[in-house]
């Protein structure tokens, strides 16, 4: 794929003509979709993909001798391709399905937390993580006598670097979990520079790629990551399937985590052996139909291709920062360097929720509250954002409907 | 632009919303619990004071969230005003039917401080909003301690 050559420019108005979704009124109004960090809208390439598999070829996977199953198993398995190949994973091997970034966290706390950590070592994570990389961690720590160690961020939004680098002086940490970008306050975190100080004192990381792979090209080898997890609904793909990259030796090195059919090499009553990696992680029935859905979703995105997609989603950000910024008595959360495609703002004369009501009035899709991240919530002292999140088919056209309607929200709360 | 939206942000929620009549902290009562939604983070605290009569006496109310909260935390303490414990839960009760349905066929004239909140069953999401301070009432009338909405 990276021979291809690439568009440089995004035609939008063919993009978005992908995006059935794109077509719906809201309450007579153009639906102005800002809430893709959330979720984001499926093109017709992954409804096709899903539809179609259970109209032409589908059968449980991995287990049948018969046509269908023989091709619904090779449909799902290709998903294992695309993926290893959007990372630039070494080896399919190292990509396992899971149902979202939750339940990789989870695994990887679990199995390689009370697996290979021992008690009184530490786990870092970072100020401004969502609950799904906080909560995991607080479980092992209270079930497995591993410390928690929360790396600071700045008053800009950024990963305080020094102090995450001093958290690591008593060589107790083993592992760290960072995000890869904030969903809230759209930050990038340094991830090359964050692994090679993880590295550098003996620790293993994990990225929390759910927010950086919709907007960047993810290179796992180059990152040199230990796991990195995403989930495919943030990218464009259907709920219920996501990524745990992890490398070869170390989820060899792991114990299962749930078990059942599929992840088994043997059973007896006396003892079961393990299938070998990624199938030891993948007990039960998988999401077939997602899992197929989520192929098309990579190869969709590889189509457009990441530059493009860089490039057009820097500039609605820039666009939007502007935007916004002139607007009186509003305050952007956050003023990362390095930034992509997701505001969160407060508004003096109106909250977050009153906000979000009025937008979705005027057809304005936007989340409010704290986003899953109530501890960075507190950092910022802060009770709740309104956020705006862009994606592939937003317009600057959108984020002007966005900026002139908050004009009205703060008229109307005068 | 929003005329459409006067229906729930009319002008007693908007009053209420940015001035509270009743957001105070009681220094003496006997009960008082918080309430917290955690899908949003709102967070409400109540506090009771009951009469000699077991009605309510005083209730006072701290709000950090949005102006339908707030609103109906305020009318709340006129809404439940002498009323008590068990006549409050009835109130709350016929609130419930009021905030999710927009009608009322049994409320009581007690409940009519509350009627400016009938339009957000228009706003399915914002329900919790309104229904927050109630639970977090009957959290303190019932001595829990904590409540959520959701």
């Amino acid at each position: 794929m990276n021979d291809l050559p690439r568009h440089t420019e995004l035609d939008i108005a063919a993009i978005r003509a992908q995006f059935p979704i794109l077509a719906q009124k809201i309450r007579g109004k153009d639906l102005v979709f800002l809430d893709s960090a959330a979720s984001a809208q499926k093109p017709r390439a992954v409804i096709d993909a899903m539809v179609g598999a259970m109209e032409t070829q589908y059968a449980n996977i991995h287990r049948g001798l018969h046509w269908m199953s023989e091709r619904t198993t090779d449909a799902y398995e290709a998903t294992r391709d695309s993926a290893a190949r959007l990372l630039n994973a070494a080896d399919r091997h190292e990509i396992v399905f899971v149902r979202n970034t939750t339940e990789a966290i989870n695994l990887v706390a679990h199995s390689y937390g009370r697996g290979i950590l021992k008690p009184g070592q530490a786990v870092v994570i970072s100020a401004m993580e969502h609950h799904s990389n906080i909560v995991p961690w607080q479980m092992l720590r209270d079930a497995h006598g591993t410390e928690l160690r929360i790396a600071p961020i700045t008053d800009a939004g950024e990963l305080d670097i020094p102090a995450y680098e001093a958290l690591f002086a008593d060589g107790k940490v083993g592992l760290v979990a960072i995000t890869h970008m904030s969903n809230v306050l759209g930050s990038y975190t340094p991830a090359e520079r964050i692994v090679q100080i993880a590295h550098a004192n003996g620790a293993k990381i994990l990225l929390d790629g759910s927010q950086a792979i919709v907007h960047r090209r993810i290179d796992v080898q180059a990152l040199d990551a230990d796991f990195y997890v995403f989930t495919g609904h943030k990218l464009y793909g259907p709920t219920g399937i996501g990524v745990l990259y992890g490398k070869r030796e170390l989820l060899e090195a792991m114990p299962p985590w749930m078990g059942g059919g599929d992840m088994i090499s043997s059973v007896s009553y006396e003892r079961s052996t393990w299938a070998q990696v990624p199938h030891k992680f993948e007990a039960g029935t998988p999401a077939i139909l997602e899992g197929i859905g989520l192929n098309a979703a990579i190869q969709w995105i590889e189509a457009i291709g990441y530059d493009a997609i860089a490039a057009h989603e820097a500039a609605l950000t820039d666009h939007g920062l502007a935007r916004l910024s002139a607007i009186e008595g509003l305050t952007v959360i956050g003023r990362a360097q390095d930034r992509g495609g997701v505001i969160s703002f407060t508004l003096d004369r109106a909250h977050a929720h009153d906000i979000a009501t009025l937008l979705d009035r005027a057809g304005i899709a936007v989340r409010a509250g704290h986003h899953c991240a109530e501890p960075l919530m507190r950092r910022l002292g802060l009770e709740s954002t309104a956020r705006a999140s862009f994606g592939i088919y937003t317009t600057p056209a959108e984020i002007d409907v966005l900026a002139d309607t908050l004009l009205k929200v703060r008229e109307f709360f005068q | 632009m929003f005329e459409d939206v006067r229906d729930l942000y009319n002008a007693t929620i908007i009053e209420r919303g940015r001035r509270p009549r009743h957001m105070r902290r009681l220094d003496d009562f006997d009960v008082t619990a918080k309430g917290d939604n955690p899908m949003c983070g709102d967070r409400v605290q109540v506090w009771v004071k009951y009469a000699a009569d077991s009605t309510i006496a005083a209730t006072g109310f701290d709000a950090r969230g949005c102006e339908i909260s707030k609103a109906a935390a305020d009318l709340m303490v006129e809404a439940v005003a002498g009323h008590t414990a068990e006549d409050t839960k009835r109130l709350f009760a016929a609130f419930l039917t009021l905030a999710q349905t927009g009608q009322c066929p049994d409320c009581a004239e007690a409940l009519a401080p509350m009627q400016p909140l009938a339009a957000v069953h228009e706003y399915p999401s914002r329900v919790k909003c309104a229904t927050l301070p109630w639970h977090a009432l009957l959290a303190a009338l019932d001595d829990k301690g904590n409540a959520s909405s959701e």
